[in-house]
């Protein structure tokens, strides 16, 4: 079981390059520990950025400093990220075009005991509305790390989610397959595709192998690019396919599902059916508490399979 | 002006403070607009963008019979807010609070590049009640930015009526100077002079950022708009901009 969560490997990332681009800034909003920014912080101080409490401050000077010609990551868990600062995502660097890079830590349910204020269930769907924005989810820590890599080299604005606890594996290295804004296509089936991002990845596959000793053969796609989606992969997965399941951590409005469905309803009809969060504050519990209960597991999706296929 | 809208009043409190900035103050020309190591301006009060228009016709970025012709008709790019795709702004405001974090994180980064510019945002007093505004006056103390100098256009007025009304900032001085900052309140914030002198001072201030709290008049230079909160973003009759040219012209005639 891997123990290195994506959060981790963001900080080895940006370190390793840190040390030859001094553009590279992080920021945090007393969130370089549980962002795992702390080693950054203290190898690079002249490149590292405090703003305390305070999210839209935090947005607004990585903006600013875009605008000076640095490279701003900036690191605050999803909740208030993706909320608190909002409009300073959408008007300071969507809006104005700077190159920041907003990184959404202990995303989804990964603060999961600690109540609906500190889970990130709206950042798909609100971030994604906003022009010039680009959501990524990554699903491992091999996946973040290339996406990453790939993030060093752009200069548009981003928002990455990644969740708060170390996630199984679903690639074998850092030489995973990977091209930017485009899917990655997991396993290859002919029956029903299943479309993942993030944590629901893992179990998406899972679910695939435990389909194939049904005979079902699921095609996963790991759509860490929500936004931009990757409508071509996802056509042809869907047209060669009879039904489509989408899986996200994510409330059921305007996410992963929600432009699955649009994008699939107007190419090639088929039936959609989406596992996400309820639209409700969610049970108390571990994260796997919380996806057993919900069904967001290898189980709950191959029983949503089951039924597309019905 | 083409679209008829428009925040009037504001901009005509605003003016002198762009006057000497872009005149006098700021190394900016359309020359070194894209030059690292220009000084860099922030109009936070993003609806004053009129006057902003005036100042980048005049200083030779922006064709001021183009911006006449088309302000905020359809397709236009010269809109009711500044907009960063135009030669001269260099971000996009519009929504209030905004730019004092974005002024800390340009000064900061700035600093961090090792370039000794300077960059100046000019913000409304009543924009002063968004919270955001206040992280950006903790911050800037934070990491002693005398390289930034902010100015407030205390104008006392709002689009419901008076500042202290509304919400109160009468002890604006006391507030601002709590957070850090080195505070300047010319007497005459429409007086071009004063604002120069202001401006000269904020530049010899080390070790902490620079306030400049300007106390203006709403509709500066006419008695038919001056002090009155309708002319927030009152768009003149045909009868009043008349009166209002006329009022403009005996200055200018004053000035010889």
């Amino acid at each position: 079981m891997n123990t290195i969560a994506n959060r981790k490997v963001i900080c080895d990332v940006l370190m390793e390059h840190a040390r030859t681009d001094k553009d590279i800034v992080v920021l945090c909003s007393d969130s370089r520990g549980s962002a795992s920014l702390a080693p950054f912080f203290q190898e690079f101080p002249e490149q590292s950025v405090e703003v305390g409490i305070a999210e839209q401050d935090l947005v607004g000077i990585s903006a600013g400093l875009a605008k000076s010609g640095k490279k701003p990551y900036a690191a605050s868990p999803a909740s208030f990220l993706s909320t608190r600062s909002y409009e300073q995502i959408k008007v300071d660097c969507a809006y104005s075009d700077q190159n920041v890079k907003l990184i959404g830590i202990s995303g989804g349910i990964s603060y999961g005991a600690l109540g609906m204020s500190h889970h990130s269930a709206q950042d798909i769907a609100a971030i994604s509305a906003i022009p010039n924005m680009r959501v990524y989810l990554p699903s491992d820590r091999h996946q973040t790390r290339k996406l990453f890599e790939a993030l060093l080299r752009d200069s548009k604005p981003a928002y990455i989610r990644v969740g708060r606890n170390p996630v199984e594996d679903v690639y074998d290295s850092d030489d995973c397959p990977f091209v930017m804004d485009r899917a990655t296509v997991v396993t290859e089936g002919e029956d029903v595709t299943i479309v993942a991002c993030g944590e629901m990845v893992k179990p998406a596959k899972d679910a695939a192998e435990l389909l194939r000793g049904e005979g079902i053969r699921a095609e996963v796609l790991d759509m860490y690019c929500v936004k931009p989606l990757d409508t071509e992969t996802l056509l042809r997965s869907a047209q060669k396919t009879r039904a489509v399941v989408t899986v996200e951590e994510h409330a059921p409005f305007g996410g992963l599902g929600s432009m699955v469905a649009q994008t699939v309803s107007a190419a090639c009809p088929k039936k959609v059916l989406e596992i996400a969060l309820p639209d409700a504050p969610v049970i108390t519990g571990t994260s796997k508490e919380v996806f057993d209960y919900y069904g967001m597991n290898a189980e709950g999706i191959a029983k949503k399979v089951r039924e597309a296929l019905g | 002006m083409a679209g008829g809208g428009g925040h009037i009043g504001g901009d005509m409190s605003v003016m002198e403070t762009l006057v000497a900035l872009y005149f006098r103050e700021m190394n900016i020309s359309p020359e070194n607009q894209n030059d690292p190591d220009r000084d860099y301006f922030i109009l936070s009060k993003g609806h004053s963008v009129e006057a902003y228009y005036a100042v980048l016709c005049a200083k030779g970025f922006l064709d001021l019979g183009d911006v006449k012709k088309r302000f905020s008709k359809f397709g236009s790019p010269y809109i009711g807010h500044p907009n960063n795709k135009l030669a001269g702004m260099e971000m996009n405001s519009g929504s209030l609070g905004h730019g004092l974090p974005v002024a800390v994180g340009l000064a900061l980064g700035n600093r961090m590049s090792g370039r000794t510019n300077r960059t100046y945002v000019v913000m409304g007093d009543g924009e002063l009640a968004e919270g955001s505004v206040w992280e950006g006056f903790m911050s800037g103390h934070m990491y002693g930015l005398d390289n930034l100098c902010a100015v407030i256009d205390r104008n006392h007025l709002q689009i419901s009526g008076n500042t202290e009304d509304v919400m109160a900032q009468e002890v604006l001085k006391d507030r601002v100077k709590s957070f850090g900052w080195h505070v300047i309140c010319p007497e005459d914030g429409n007086d071009v002079d004063q604002m120069i002198a202001a401006f000269e001072e904020a530049k010899q201030t080390k070790g902490q950022p620079t306030c400049i709290i300007a106390n203006t008049v709403k509709g500066k230079g006419s008695p038919v708009m001056e002090n009155k909160a309708s002319w927030h973003h009152h768009v003149p009759t045909p009868e009043e901009y008349d009166e209002i040219v006329k009022d403009l012209d005996a200055h200018l005639a004053a000035l010889g």
